[in-house]
C-alpha cells in the first residue's frame, strides 16, 4: 500500500492540473474578484469632465441602475472597447457613465470626439485616489451598479460581445426583475 | 490575431512590469522608511501580479504605495493598511495568506508531512538499531577512504 | 529551404528516438543482443539530427531569416549576433529544442561512457532515455514548431525581450537545464533496475557521478539565474520565490536529497526504493519545472505564451512519464528492507532527517506554489502565496539542517563516536558564539546577522575542524578523496551562503531619492552624488545615463552610470549600475526626471547598499564546485567486476575502528 502513495499523491495533482488547465479556459487569469460585489459602492463625488463646477456623484445616481466605465485616452485595450459601448451597452436600457481615470481632460475630450461619446455623463478622475476605493488596477474596467447604489457586477478589462451576451446583459436583467 | 495579442501583451507587460519602480516618498525617519519597504514588499501588486507593490512599475503600485504611505502618515498600523487593501482589492494582495480554514492546509500541510514523515524515519531508525548490537553494526573506520 | 531542414532533422531525429526507445527496452527483456545494440547507434543519430536541427536555427537567427516566425518575434536587424545566438532559447520553442539538445548531450555522454556497465541495463537506460526524447520532439514538432514560416516574410523581426539581453542569459538556461536534464539520467538508471529487477544496488554506484554533476549544473544555473536577477531586473533582490524559480527550486532540492540517500544505499544497502523514489521525484520535479510555465496554468514572471494544446499534451506527457514510473515503483520497487544495521546515533540516522528536511522543503515549495490553484479548485478566492510563507517555513525546515551539519563528516556509518561528536559540538559551539557576540557588536544587534553569522562560523568550523582532522591524521594522498573534498566544500558553500543571506537581508539599505545634479544621499557610509544626466547610445537601443558619483571620507571610490534604454522595438528597459565588491556592492538604478520637462534637474534615483551578497553566489558556486569534485570519486569509476561486488566494503572489526 505505501508504494502506492506515490502515485496516488501524483494522481491528484495530475487531477489539479487538470482542473487549472481547464479553468483557466472559463476565467481569465489575471483578473481578480472584486470583494465589492453585492457591497454598497464608496461614496465618490468627481467633477464632470470639462466642467470642474459642476459635481456628480453616487448621491445624485441614486434611484437608477447604471454602468460605470472606467477609460482613459492612454489605455489601449478602451479603443478595442468602445464600439461596443457605442452600439450594445446602449440598448442595454440603463445609463452609462463614464469614469474617466488618469487623464488629462484636454486628451479625455480629444479621445471622446475621436471615437464618440456614449456616456450620459463623463466624470473625472485625475489623480486616481476615488478610484482606489472602487478597487480599480486598470483600464477598462466595468462596474453594474444598481438602484441604491449596491455594485452588482465587476468586468475587467475590454467588454466583448461574449461578455455582453454571457454576463452584461443578464446581470442587467436581473437587476429588471427585482425592482418592478 | 493571437501573435498579435501576444505580442501586444508582451510589449505592455515591459513597459510596465520589467522597470523599477523609483518614487522618492518623503518619510519622516529611517524606521518609517523601513517600515513601508517591509510592508509593500509584502503586498502583491494587482496588475503586474509577479511583483510586490514594492517592485511594481504599473501605475496602480504608484498609487497604491502613494495611499499606503499617506495611510501610515495618518497613523494608521499596518494591519489597518493591509485591511484597507483587502476590502478593495480580496486577499490577493496578501503575500501572506491569513491563516483561515481554507487556508489550513497551505499552513500546516508541511508540518503534517513532517510528522508522517518523522514518525516513519523514527520506526525506521528504531527497527534498525534493535538489530545492532556490537558485534554486527560495521562501522567504517572513518580513517578508512570509503569513510 | 534551410528551416524545412531543420524541421525535416527533427522528424528524422523523433524516428530515431521512437527506435532508440523501444528496440533496446525490448531487446533487453528478451536477451536480444542484436536489438539491445541499436541503443548506441541510434542515441548518436538522434544526436546528430537534433544538433542539425539546433544548428539551423542559430543559422536562421544569424542570417536574419525572418520567415521563420520564431526569428522574426525574437530578433531584429540591430541586435548584435551574440543575442542573436541567445535568442534560440529565449522563447518557448527554441528553448524547448535546448532542451533536447541537452538531452542528447547527455545521452551521448552516457553512452561513451558507460562500455564497463551490464549490456542489458545499458539498453535499458538508454532505452528510457529514448522515450524522453520521443515525449519531447514530439512535443516540439507537433505543438511548438520553431522552424515555422511566416509569409510574407517581414522586412524586420521583433525584438528578443530586453531583459534577456544580458550575460547572465547567456549560461543561466544552458546550465540549468543541463541539470535539468542530467536528472534524467538518474532517472533512467532508476527505471532501468527497476525494469531489470536487480536486487542488487550496483546500479547506485554507478549512478552517483551523473547525479552529483547534474545536481551542480542545477546548482550553478539557479546560481547563474539568481545573479542575473540580481543585476538586470534591477529590484535589489536576487531570490524572489517566483513560480518559475520554485521551479527550478524543487527538484535542486530533492536532487540534495538523492545524492546523501545514494551515499546509504551506495555503501551501506540501506533505502534503496527511497534512493529509487527520489531520482524518480528529482526528475519528475524538473518536468514539472520546465512545463509548468509552459502550461499556462500559473502565473508567472516568464510564464511562456500558452496555449490550451499544449497545456493538454503536456499533462499527458507528465502522466505518462511520472505516473508511469511511479506504477512501475509500486509494482517492483524493492520490498525487503535491506542493509546493514545501524545505531541510532550514525551517519544513516543523520543522512535520513536531512532527508526528511529536505524532502519535506521540496513538499512545502510544491504546495505553496500550486496553492493559488488549489484556491480556485476549493473556491476559496484568489489566494497569493509568495515570500513571507515561503521565507518562514523554509527558514524554519533548514534551521535543523544547518544544526546538524558540523557533525556530517565525524557521524560514522553504522555507529557514531560520541566523543567526537562532543568535540566538535565544542569547538563549532564555541566559534559561534564567539562570533555571535562579535556580530552584535558590529550589526547593532540586528537579530538576523547574528543569528548569520553565528550559524556560519558554526557551519564553516566544524567543516574546516573536520579538514584539519584529516590533514593530521592521513598521509599525503590520501587525505581528501574527491567524494570527501567535494563534501567539504558543498557543505562550507553552505556557511558562506548563509553568511550572504543573513547579512545581506539584514543590513541591506535602500533607499528611493529625488537629487538635482550635484545633490549627495549618503547610505551606508557612502555618499553617492549625483552629477547629471547625459544621453547614450548602444547597438540597438538609445538611452539617458546617470551620472553617480560615490564618495566615501572624501575619496572617489566608484564612479557608476546606471541606465535607461529604450530598445528598437520600444521597450523600456533599467541597467542599474553595480560596483562589486567582496564586502559590499553598491548599486545604483535610474528612475525617471521628477518634471518630464526638465532633464536637467532633479531626478528619481534609488540607492542600495547590500553588504556580504556576493557571498549567495560564492557560496553556490562552491556548492556546484562540491558536485562536480564529487563526481570525479575514482570508486565510481570502478570497472564492472569490482561494481558488481558487494556493494560496500569489507567491513573492519569495530574495536579496530580508530577513534576520532
Amino acid at each position: 500500500m505505501s508504494r502506492l502513495l506515490p502515485l496516488l499523491a501524483f494522481l491528484l495533482l495530475a487531477s489539479l492540473f487538470g482542473f487549472g488547465i481547464w479553468w483557466n479556459t472559463q476565467h481569465d487569469q489575471h483578473e481578480i474578484v472584486s470583494p465589492l460585489i453585492n457591497q454598497p459602492a464608496p461614496d465618490f463625488q468627481l467633477p464632470v469632465l470639462g466642467d470642474d463646477a459642476r459635481k456628480v456623484g453616487k448621491a445624485s445616481l441614486l434611484g437608477k441602475p447604471y454602468l460605470l466605465n472606467i477609460f482613459g485616452s492612454w489605455c489601449i485595450e478602451c479603443v478595442h472597447e468602445h464600439p461596443m459601448l457605442m452600439t450594445d451597452a446602449k440598448t442595454l436600457g440603463i445609463a452609462l457613465v463614464g469614469y474617466n481615470y488618469k487623464d488629462e481632460p484636454d486628451a479625455a475630450n480629444a479621445w471622446i470626439a475621436e471615437h464618440g461619446n456614449p456616456f450620459d455623463v463623463i466624470v473625472a478622475d485625475r489623480d486616481g485616489r476615488q478610484a482606489l476605493d472602487f478597487g480599480v488596477y486598470g483600464a477598462p474596467e466595468t462596474f453594474l451598479i444598481d438602484a441604491k447604489g449596491f455594485i452588482r457586477y465587476k468586468h475587467v478589462g475590454p467588454l466583448t460581445p461574449d461578455v455582453m451576451t454571457t454576463e452584461l446583459k443578464p446581470a442587467v436583467e436581473a437587476l429588471a426583475k427585482e425592482s418592478p | 490575431m493571437r501573435r498579435l495579442l501576444a505580442l501586444l501583451v508582451f510589449a505592455l507587460a515591459i513597459g510596465a512590469c520589467f522597470a523599477q519602480a523609483i518614487q522618492p516618498l518623503p518619510f519622516r525617519d529611517r524606521a518609517e522608511e523601513v517600515r513601508f519597504q517591509k510592508l509593500s514588499a509584502e503586498l502583491r501588486c494587482p496588475m503586474c501580479q509577479n511583483e510586490t507593490l514594492a517592485d511594481s512599475n504599473a501605475p496602480i503600485a504608484h498609487d497604491l504605495r502613494r495611499q499606503i504611505f499617506d495611510l501610515m502618515q495618518a497613523g494608521k498600523s499596518d494591519e489597518e493598511i493591509k485591511s484597507y487593501l483587502v476590502q478593495r482589492y480580496s486577499d490577493f494582495v496578501l503575500y501572506q495568506p491569513p491563516v483561515k480554514p481554507g487556508t489550513w492546509l497551505l499552513w500546516f500541510g508541511p508540518g503534517v508531512v513532517l510528522l508522517a514523515g518523522a514518525v516513519v524515519v523514527a520506526l525506521q531508525v528504531r527497527r534498525r538499531s534493535r538489530n545492532a548490537t556490537n558485534n554486527n553494526v560495521a562501522t567504517t573506520a572513518d580513517n578508512e577512504d570509503d569513510w | 529551404m534551410i528551416p524545412e531542414l531543420g524541421q525535416f532533422a527533427l522528424i528524422l531525429a523523433l524516428l530515431l528516438a521512437i527506435a532508440q526507445g523501444i528496440l533496446p527496452i525490448v531487446g533487453a527483456w528478451r536477451g536480444n543482443a542484436a536489438l539491445m545494440a541499436v541503443a548506441r547507434p541510434a542515441a548518436a543519430g538522434q544526436a546528430v539530427f537534433v544538433t542539425a536541427a539546433m544548428a539551423i536555427l542559430i543559422w536562421a537567427f544569424l542570417s536574419f531569416d525572418f520567415s521563420v516566425a520564431f526569428v522574426a518575434d525574437n530578433s531584429n536587424l540591430a541586435l548584435p549576433w551574440y543575442y542573436r545566438v541567445t535568442a534560440v532559447w529565449g522563447a518557448h520553442e527554441g528553448s524547448m529544442l535546448l532542451w533536447v539538445f541537452i538531452l542528447n548531450v547527455w545521452t551521448v555522454a552516457l553512452a561513451a561512457l558507460s562500455r564497463h556497465l551490464p549490456q542489458p541495463f545499458v539498453a535499458r537506460v538508454l532505452g528510457v532515455l529514448g522515450l524522453l526524447g520521443v515525449g519531447f520532439l514530439a512535443f516540439i514538432v507537433f505543438t511548438s514548431n520553431p522552424f515555422m514560416r511566416e509569409l510574407p516574410m517581414p522586412a524586420d523581426g521583433g525584438d528578443l525581450n530586453p531583459v534577456l539581453q544580458d550575460p547572465g542569459m547567456t549560461f543561466h538556461p544552458p546550465v540549468l537545464y543541463m541539470g535539468y536534464v542530467g536528472f534524467s539520467v538518474a532517472f533512467a538508471f532508476s527505471i532501468a533496475a527497476l525494469l531489470g529487477g536487480e536486487l542488487e544496488q550496483a546500479w547506485v554506484r554507478w549512478a552517483r557521478p551523473w547525479t552529483n554533476v547534474a545536481w551542480a549544473f542545477l546548482t550553478g544555473g539557479i546560481v547563474a539565474g539568481s545573479w542575473w536577477a540580481y543585476a538586470e531586473l534591477g529590484w535589489g533582490g536576487w531570490w524572489f520565490w517566483d513560480p518559475v524559480e520554485n521551479a527550478s527550486f524543487m527538484p535542486w532540492l530533492v536532487g540534495v536529497a538523492l545524492i546523501h540517500a545514494q551515499a546509504i544505499t551506495e555503501k551501506r544497502g540501506s533505502l534503496p526504493a527511497w534512493t529509487i523514489l527520489l531520482s524518480l521525484f528529482a526528475f519528475s520535479l524538473s518536468l514539472l519545472g520546465t512545463f509548468l510555465v509552459r502550461s499556462g496554468v500559473l502565473t508567472s514572471v516568464h510564464a511562456f505564451a500558452s496555449d490550451p494544446r499544449r497545456g493538454l499534451y503536456i499533462l499527458g506527457f507528465l502522466i505518462v512519464v511520472i505516473g508511469g514510473s511511479l506504477l512501475l515503483y509500486a509494482i517492483r520497487a524493492p520490498k525487503v528492507a535491506g542493509g546493514k544495521a545501524f545505531a541510532v546515533v550514525s551517519r544513516e540516522t543523520a543522512i535520513m532527517i536531512a532527508n526528511l528536511l529536505f524532502a519535506t522543503s521540496a513538499a512545502m515549495v510544491l504546495l505553496g506554489t500550486l496553492f493559488p490553484l488549489i484556491g480556485d479548485a476549493l473556491n476559496i478566492g484568489k489566494v497569493s502565496v509568495g515570500p513571507p510563507y515561503f521565507g518562514f517555513l523554509f527558514v524554519l525546515l533548514m534551521a535543523p539542517v544547518v544544526l546538524l551539519l558540523p557533525f556530517g563528516p565525524y557521524l560514522r556509518w553504522g555507529r557514531a563516536d560520541g566523543k567526537s561528536l562532543a568535540t566538535v559540538a565544542a569547538r563549532a559551539g564555541i566559534a559561534a558564539v564567539i562570533c555571535a557576540v562579535a556580530a552584535w557588536y558590529f550589526a547593532d544587534g540586528k537579530l538576523r546577522a547574528v543569528a548569520g553569522v553565528a550559524g556560519a562560523a558554526w557551519v564553516a568550523v566544524g567543516t574546516l575542524s573536520y579538514v584539519a582532522k584529516r590533514w593530521r591524521e592521513m598521509p599525503r594522498g590520501r587525505r581528501f578523496p574527491a567524494e570527501m573534498a567535494g563534501m567539504l566544500f558543498a557543505h562550507f558553500g553552505v556557511a558562506v551562503f548563509l553568511m550572504g543571506v543573513m547579512l545581506s537581508e539584514s543590513l541591506s539599505v535602500e533607499r528611493d531619492t529625488r537629487l538635482a545634479p550635484g545633490q549627495t544621499e549618503t547610505i551606508g557610509g557612502y555618499a553617492f552624488r549625483f552629477d547629471g544626466v547625459q544621453e547614450t547610445t548602444g547597438p540597438n537601443w538609445r538611452g539617458d545615463q546617470g551620472i553617480v558619483t560615490v564618495m566615501q571620507n572624501g575619496e572617489t571610490v566608484h564612479v557608476m552610470h546606471p541606465q535607461k534604454r529604450i530598445y528598437t522595438r520600444g521597450q523600456v528597459q533599467t541597467e542599474s549600475s553595480i560596483d562589486a565588491g567582496i564586502f559590499r556592492d553598491l548599486y545604483v538604478a535610474l528612475g525617471e526626471p521628477m518634471d518630464a520637462a526638465n532633464v536637467e534637474g532633479p531626478w528619481a534615483l534609488r540607492v542600495y547598499y547590500k553588504p556580504f551578497i556576493r557571498w549567495i553566489w560564492l557560496g553556490g558556486l562552491l556548492m556546484t564546485l562540491g558536485g562536480f569534485v564529487t563526481a570525479g570519486e575514482r570508486r565510481f569509476r570502478a570497472k564492472r567486476v569490482a561494481a558488481s561486488e558487494t556493494p560496500t566494503e569489507p567491513a573492519p572489526a569495530v574495536g579496530k575502528a580508530t577513534v576520532a
